[in-house]
């Protein structure tokens, strides 16, 4: 890893540099539009193509990054992102292939929409499958318009409460708030589990919806998953599940068995598309089949032989500018079909053997949140190691240093000191003894050298920040020195 | 033997884990789910070999008109700009392809940094003062815009401009509905009373690409206490006043035109500019520099607390990516075009659109319709939009938008760099523009 600090593009900039060479008008000029309509000056950076190929690569260098590290980063998913994918989402009849085409120009498109919605909504157990929404948040809003647009229709407007267990995503309480539904936290037990006392107390007839996310966020699976979704339903309300954890899932149990009716699924999660640094993501929803008429647009179906885009009776609307994430479905697509039924079983059977052996091997050292089995993470609490004044996020910089990203710190929100774990499928027993052997080092030092742990990292391009300042004196952009 | 080339476990591993998890198969480990739930089968497409797979996307792409294409004129929204090898080869690169979000900012200055050049070079095309680190693609980031605007003034009314495309509206439709948000057309304001708004949005190059006065649009709404929102075209700023000129208060876009593939329509990357004293409403990633404990310069994701992982129910907005990656295309390409580069493509496509229509209007078949535009305009025929399209696609050419009346026959061409002189004198010849009126 390079340390050296690598100045802004404007600090190196230089007049008269260049890095591209651009073709000429090539024909007669007209004249331009009246002046008040037209730039003086742009202040841009002028570098040579060297020196910006250099810059851009040697500040990838400085990253962390699934092809150099393994992050065992709960929630995340950060498993291996095939090469193949990235190949055949740059397939040139694909990538420049325009969205406001007509249907009878885009033919493989909408085929491979089309095949992609049937192949999640059969590994979901929910047939009816938009892949509209653009990320994990998108799917999760548009599951809650589903809801709301089918009580609308069901002249049950005075349905406007979302139950939200304590232990979700931040993005649940956030997405019910744009969809307009007041946020009702359900408690959940010591081990993450939803309290049916509580659920049965506050589920009636305003409920909407119940927003749970299966495994839970504590990387169980809820065990009264039958009787609570019985619950809801009884009071005509709705139950959607964040997929966020579907990697558990694969071949294990589908949703549409357990009677939710409505999931979303991260495409950048258990299909294996790049994370790219914080995106672009993909997050189609899957619904029971009464509910495909209130689906985003556009929506693909087969009519003969023929794909067409069309507009569901109901629909909540158009979630952005075309179809979706296309390059990313295209990926996911190509991770399904290269893995098919069995491949994709193996997914989740491996990511749960990989996390429970992980999470046996360290319970002797960190707290564990539960003594069950866990599915395809765990959460440990650093409660113990808290005690001698290493927290949480000082074992998370002491992982760094030992050249692992930091697991998924202070999630779920109630855990104490919570580091959650996700090996996924990708890693080899080899690695995880490695990073186990770390963890276990790590906690041994909070008793014999904090401090060590305290000052960690050191071997990394930057020690540690001071994000108070950057957020007390926000500088966003760059300024001449 | 593994059905899958990305799992590593073999079956002794796996052997060797459950018997030190103390089960005797991996069934022991799933008690917690229903018995009569657990392993369904699933009825999926046969799995492909590498080789196989390549095969059958490639037979797919060939059933899209573009794979035989040699050049485009369709527009609306997403456009056809060359991408330099400069663009190409740095997304390949696998430490920022496959990196996550950048919560540990220790082991991801490369992604912070690259951000943080992204939201400079915008801010910098843009004249404004400050950019996020980027939002899922155009139309939302203008539907997060209104919704922004509509928090700052306390006002929940937006007025639409006719110049907003019918799918941007579409977006702000679902984004609003359930939020108490009122939708108001522009031709309804009565501009002398007294009434107050919480803001207007505009776009300009608009739907039809005609450029808008929006300096006096940006007055009139001003004097309603509201804020203006201008939702432009990216590369019209080569040539174009920049939104900070033109006293917008937050500016959107589509990034797609900035080095990255129409795609079929994503992923893109939406961009959202604003004044610097709004930038607690601003919702999604923003990437700050500060110095670490050794005072060296770095980045970090900042003004978190607007976000849903720490505000929940009362965030900004639900969105938690920024789109890095297009934002990394967005950057390099921004950095290799640089001042002289971004004038240079802008007026290219200024100068051979208006080529194009000059000529195309002096058909007996064509009558251009539109007057002031940067590089997409709409022409009136006496054919039909779709028989145009399908001679042009005889001959490997993608036409244009039908973008019709009831009444009339209109198709909306836009022209940029990537449509040769050639091609331009080709399609002439092919619509009739050697037959004068």
């Amino acid at each position: 890893m390079i340390n050296k600090e690598q100045p802004l593009l404007m600090d190196q900039s230089k007049k008269g540099r260049k890095a591209i060479n651009l073709p000429k008008y090539g024909v007669p000029k007209t004249e331009l539009p009246d002046t008040k309509f037209l730039r003086n000056e742009i202040q841009l950076p002028e570098v040579a193509q060297l020196d910006l190929i250099r810059y851009f690569t040697n500040l990838s260098s400085l990253n962390y990054s699934i092809d150099t590290n393994f992050y065992p980063l709960g929630s995340c998913t950060m498993k291996y992102n095939p090469k193949i994918n990235e190949q055949i989402a740059s397939i040139y009849g694909l990538a420049s292939s325009h969205p406001n085409q007509t249907d009878e120009n885009i033919q493989g498109n909408l085929e491979i929409m089309h095949d992609l919605q049937n192949e999640l909504g059969e590994i979901t157990g929910l047939p009816a499958v938009s892949l509209a929404p653009l990320a994990g948040a998108q799917g999760e809003y548009a599951g809650l318009l589903i809801a709301r647009e089918y009580h609308k229709q069901n002249k049950q407007e005075h349905k406007t409460v979302a139950l939200i267990p304590d232990s979700a995503h931040g993005t649940n309480p956030a997405s019910a708030s744009m969809a307009g539904l007041e946020a009702v936290t359900i408690k959940t037990t010591e081990e993450g589990d939803i309290d049916l006392g509580d659920l049965k107390n506050k589920a009636d007839e305003n409920t909407a919806v119940l927003m749970l996310t299966l495994p839970s966020t504590l990387g169980l699976f809820e065990p009264n998953i039958l009787e609570i979704t019985k619950i809801v339903h009884d009071n005509g309300g709705l139950v959607y599940a964040d997929g966020a954890n579907l990697n558990a899932l694969l071949g294990i149990t589908k949703f549409g068995e357990l009677g939710i009716d409505i999931c979303h699924s991260n495409l950048h999660k258990t299909f294996s598309t790049p994370h790219g640094g914080g995106g672009p993501g993909s997050g189609p929803v899957m619904v029971a089949k009464f509910l495909e008429k209130y689906l985003p647009y556009p929506h693909v179906k087969k009519e003969g032989d023929k794909f067409k885009q069309y507009k569901p009776d109901f629909s909540i609307g158009r979630l952005n500018g075309f179809y979706g994430s296309f390059g990313i479905i295209v990926r996911a697509y190509a991770y399904i079909r290269s893995l098919g039924e069995e491949g994709l079983k193996e997914i989740s059977q491996n990511a749960i053997i990989n996390a429970n052996y992980i999470q046996e091997r360290l319970k002797k050292h960190y707290k564990l949140t539960s003594s069950r089995r866990c599915m395809h993470e765990t959460v440990l609490s650093a409660s113990i190691q808290k005690e001698e004044g290493v927290k949480a996020i000082d074992i998370a910089k002491k992982l760094l240093d030992e050249g692992f990203h930091a697991p998924t710190m202070y999630f779920p929100l109630i855990v104490e000191e919570a580091l959650m774990i996700e090996p996924t499928e990708s890693e080899s027993k080899e690695t995880m003894d490695k990073f186990i052997d770390s963890m276990i080092k790590i906690s041994e030092l909070s008793k014999s050298n904090p401090k060590e742990i305290l000052e960690a990292p050191i071997n990394l391009p930057v020690e540690r920040l001071d994000e108070a300042q950057a957020a007390r004196n926000p500088i966003l952009a760059w300024e001449k020195k | 033997m593994k059905n899958s080339p990305y799992i590593p476990s073999t079956d002794t591993d796996n052997k060797e884990m459950l018997n030190v998890i103390g089960v005797s198969s991996f069934q022991d480990l799933l008690d917690d789910v229903p018995e009569n739930k657990l392993f369904p089968s699933l009825n999926l497409k046969e799995a492909l070999s590498e080789q196989e797979l390549v095969e059958f996307f490639e037979l797919k792409a060939n059933n899209n008109s573009a794979s035989k294409s040699i050049s485009s004129f369709m527009g609306g929204g997403a456009y056809n700009h060359y991408i330099p090898s400069t663009v190409k080869s740095m997304i390949q690169r696998g430490e920022f392809l496959t990196s996550y979000t950048p919560y540990q900012p220790e082991a991801s200055q490369g992604t912070l940094q690259v951000g943080f050049e992204f939201q400079s070079m915008v801010a910098q095309l843009f004249d404004m003062e400050v950019c996020n680190a980027g939002m899922y693609d155009g139309p939302t980031a203008l539907a997060e815009a209104a919704l922004m605007a509509c928090r700052i003034k306390r006002n929940n009314s937006i007025i639409i401009h006719d110049s907003i495309s019918e799918k941007s509206l579409e977006v702000i439709k679902s984004y609003s509905k359930w939020q108490k948000i009122k939708l108001l057309n522009y031709k309804d304001i009565d501009q002398n009373d007294d009434s107050e708004y919480g803001c207007l949005l505009v776009q300009s190059p608009n739907q039809f690409g005609e450029i808008e006065d929006v300096e006096k649009l940006a007055n009139e709404i001003h004097n309603k206490n509201g804020l203006i929102v201008q939702h432009t075209y990216p590369i019209s700023l080569g040539l174009l006043k920049p939104p900070g000129k033109l006293n917008v208060d937050i500016a959107t876009a589509e990034g797609q035109p900035l080095g990255v593939p129409v795609s079929f329509g994503g992923p893109f990357i939406g961009i959202l500019t604003c004044k610097k004293e709004y930038i607690r409403q601003l919702p999604g990633r923003i990437i700050g520099q500060t110095v670490d404990k050794n005072n060296k310069v770095s980045y970090a994701l900042t003004l978190q607390t607007r976000e849903q992982h720490i505000r929940r129910e009362s965030a900004t907005s639900n969105i938690c990516t920024s789109t890095q990656l297009i934002g990394l295309m967005v950057a390099v390409y921004l950095a290799t075009m640089g001042p002289e580069g971004i004038k240079s493509i802008s007026e290219t496509c200024y100068h051979r659109a208006h080529y194009f229509a000059k000529e195309l209007d002096k058909s007996a078949n064509f009558k251009l319709i539109s007057k002031t535009f940067f590089n997409e305009f709409v022409m009136e025929s006496n054919l039909k939009p779709y028989e145009i399209n399908e001679l042009l696609l005889k001959n490997k050419i993608e036409g244009g938008l039908d973008v019709s009346s009831e009444k009339k026959n209109r198709i909306m061409f836009a022209v940029t760099e990537l449509n040769s002189p050639e091609i331009l004198d080709r399609t002439i010849e092919l619509l009739g523009g050697n037959n004068d009126k």
